[in-house]
């Protein structure tokens, strides 16, 4: 990756960021923490790696996105806003009565959306079940999934895992979006799952483990992915819950909870500096 | 009367699957570790492309499901009905049932007649858990000919199926030419004084009920509801009208399923009395199949006193 197109990419994800502040303001709740620390990883498929239509979004053949960790809808409807699947400005809309953002992304309200998720564990089996059909249908799609690492203690996750390595999918890339901290804690408080590399290893996947802000290990994990035969990967991506917005950088409570006014004020300001000084 | 033949609805179901597949190549066939059980080892030998096995991971199987549906697969995913609709019943409703995907469940093992297994495998919730899903349609066949005829008419609609098939080897009742239709009951026997409407293998009880009634006097309908969701409100409307009392029978918990569904119809209509029999809200145990349907009361005895119970409630 060159260093303009990198810059473009963390001024794209900076944008997310914002429209994530924003749709959790306006709504007066969803979930920061986990969507800002995801925003990178997110904002890199949709504008690298897959083979998407916005004008067409449910082209057949696309690659496939299953959001696992469905409650950080804010970073997925950020994403496609900006890579053009509907107007940013819908952002504002996000939780509220008639708006086709819903709490957790719903597949048939959104635009971009490949599948309802929110229920933690589920995404990605549906996951999983993209994969084989591609593969069945003997197509070229590969298949996406973004999981917290909270929601690797729902015991689904090990099913799927076990499946898709028996199954050999080495279409489908899971990404566990590591910022160590869920609701009740962090993860060693609360039910640690570590290790998460060796878990996954001894499940049979190709493991990549990553700093999940950093573009160009971003990209070198992706490439991994890609370029590994027989078995699925996971890409553990060590990240930061709430990055990018100074006060909810590793704090739990903004996990679930929005910014009021004069939060919002220091989120946006935060944001809007590190912009100029990308676009500097 | 000539020699009765006996069919587990599973075994339809199977044949139903083989014959499906052979004319329709985005059939595919999902089971987890029960192919011989659920009779779905039929379709893995013919097709065995497109049969998956998740092992024993009926919570996994599911939303493998419902992924592989989006891809424009018409999926059947197999279990018994105490893990398709009660363990997996979170992951049928957010991953199968809110996003209406295009996936059939074949629930074999139903109710009581499971037998030997006893209560741990005896599911008679899975009516009333998959009712309450919006958009959920369920198919609970009394036959081998309804059976294979509800699959064909799963496939061929657009989202998600739940259909109940029985261990138990049942009477063919109905005859080649039985047509079959989601969301309509079907009126086998005319009456006057009392509507039975049955639903699986109690069906056959019912035609069994209504003629013990008849030498006592007692002019009995019998209706079979093989949906039970979308429930035939028509159907049921007019049995209440015309008899004035109707009697509910099925191989279910009383509560939530087929007797549930017809009494709020009626209220909501034509108050009349409705007399339900099911399993009555207790668990099942373990004893041979024929033996434990009359220990629990799912037998036309047992409809004859709730027909004559639900006539004495009439005015």
């Amino acid at each position: 990756m060159n260093a303009a197109e990198k810059k473009s990419l963390q001024i794209t994800a900076c944008k997310v960021r914002m429209g994530i502040v924003e749709s959790v303001f306006q709504a007066k709740s969803g979930h920061p923490g986990g969507s800002l620390s995801a925003a990178d990883i997110v904002t890199y498929l949709y504008f690298k790696v897959m083979r998407i239509d916005p004008q067409n979004p449910r082209w057949e053949d696309r690659d496939r996105f299953v959001l696992s960790k469905g409650h950080i809808s804010p970073c997925l409807y950020a994403v496609l806003a900006h890579r053009g699947f509907f107007p940013v400005e819908e952002l504002k809309t996000f939780r509220k009565v008639e708006s086709r953002l819903q709490g957790h992304p719903s597949m048939h309200y959104t635009p971009g959306v490949d599948m309802s998720s929110g229920s933690l564990g589920q995404g990605i089996s549906t996951a999983v079940g993209m994969a084989l059909g591609a593969k069945l249908a003997k197509k070229d799609i590969r298949v996406y999934t973004v999981l917290g690492d909270g929601e690797i203690g729902e015991g689904q996750v090990w099913e799927a895992a076990m499946y898709a390595s028996a199954k050999k999918l080495d279409n489908l890339v899971a990404v566990i979006d590591n910022n160590n901290l869920q609701i009740d804690g962090t993860l060693e408080e609360v039910n640690s799952p570590y290790p998460i590399p060796e878990k996954f290893a001894a499940f049979g996947w190709n493991v990549v483990e990553i700093d999940a802000h950093d573009f160009d290990q971003i990209e070198d994990a992706f490439v991994q992915a890609a370029a590994c035969k027989g078995k699925p990967t996971a890409i553990i991506a060590k990240s930061i819950k709430g990055k990018g917005v100074s006060f909810m950088e590793n704090q739990c409570k903004w996990h679930g909870s929005a910014p009021n006014a004069e939060q919002y004020a220091v989120a946006m300001q935060d944001l809007t500096a590190a912009l100029a000084e990308l676009e500097g | 009367m000539a020699d009765i033949v006996k069919i587990a609805t599973r075994d339809s179901y199977g044949k139903a699957l083989v014959e499906l597949g052979a004319v329709n190549d985005k059939i595919v066939v999902l089971d987890a570790d029960l192919a011989a059980a659920t009779k779905t080892a039929g379709f893995k030998a013919a097709y065995p492309d497109r049969f998956f096995d998740s092992g024993i991971a009926e919570s996994n199987m599911m939303c493998v499901a419902g992924g592989l549906s989006t891809m424009g697969f018409t999926v059947f995913a197999s279990t018994f009905a105490m893990f398709a609709a009660g363990r997996a019943f979170e992951q049928v409703r957010n991953t199968i049932g809110y996003p209406h995907l295009n996936v059939k469940i074949g629930a074999t093992h139903a109710g009581i007649s499971v037998g030997e297994d006893g209560a741990s495998h005896q599911c008679c919730e899975d009516i009333a858990l998959m009712r309450t899903i919006p958009g959920m349609t369920i198919i609970n066949p009394a036959d081998d000919v309804e059976a294979r005829q509800a699959v064909y008419a799963a496939a061929a609609m657009e989202g998600p199926v739940y259909m109940r098939f029985g261990r138990l080897a049942v009477p063919v009742i109905f005859d080649a030419d039985y047509k079959f239709e989601i969301g309509k009951g079907v009126q086998l026997v005319d009456g006057t004084d009392v509507t039975i409407i049955a639903t699986g293998l109690m069906v056959g009880e019912a035609l069994a009920a209504a003629e013990l009634l008849k030498a006592e006097g007692i002019s009995a309908a019998v209706v079979n509801m093989a949906t039970i969701k979308p429930i035939d409100r028509d159907i049921i409307v007019n049995a209440a009208k015309k008899t004035g009392a109707i009697v509910t029978a099925e191989e279910h918990n009383i509560i939530g399923g087929l007797g549930g569904a017809v009494a709020e119809v009626v209220c909501e209509t034509v108050p009349v009395p409705v007399v339900r029999l099911g399993v009555e809200d207790t668990f099942g145990r373990s004893g041979p199949a024929v033996e434990l349907l009359h220990v629990f009361g799912l037998d036309a005895a047992h409809i004859v006193e709730k027909a004559k119970a639900a006539v004495a409630m009439k005015k």
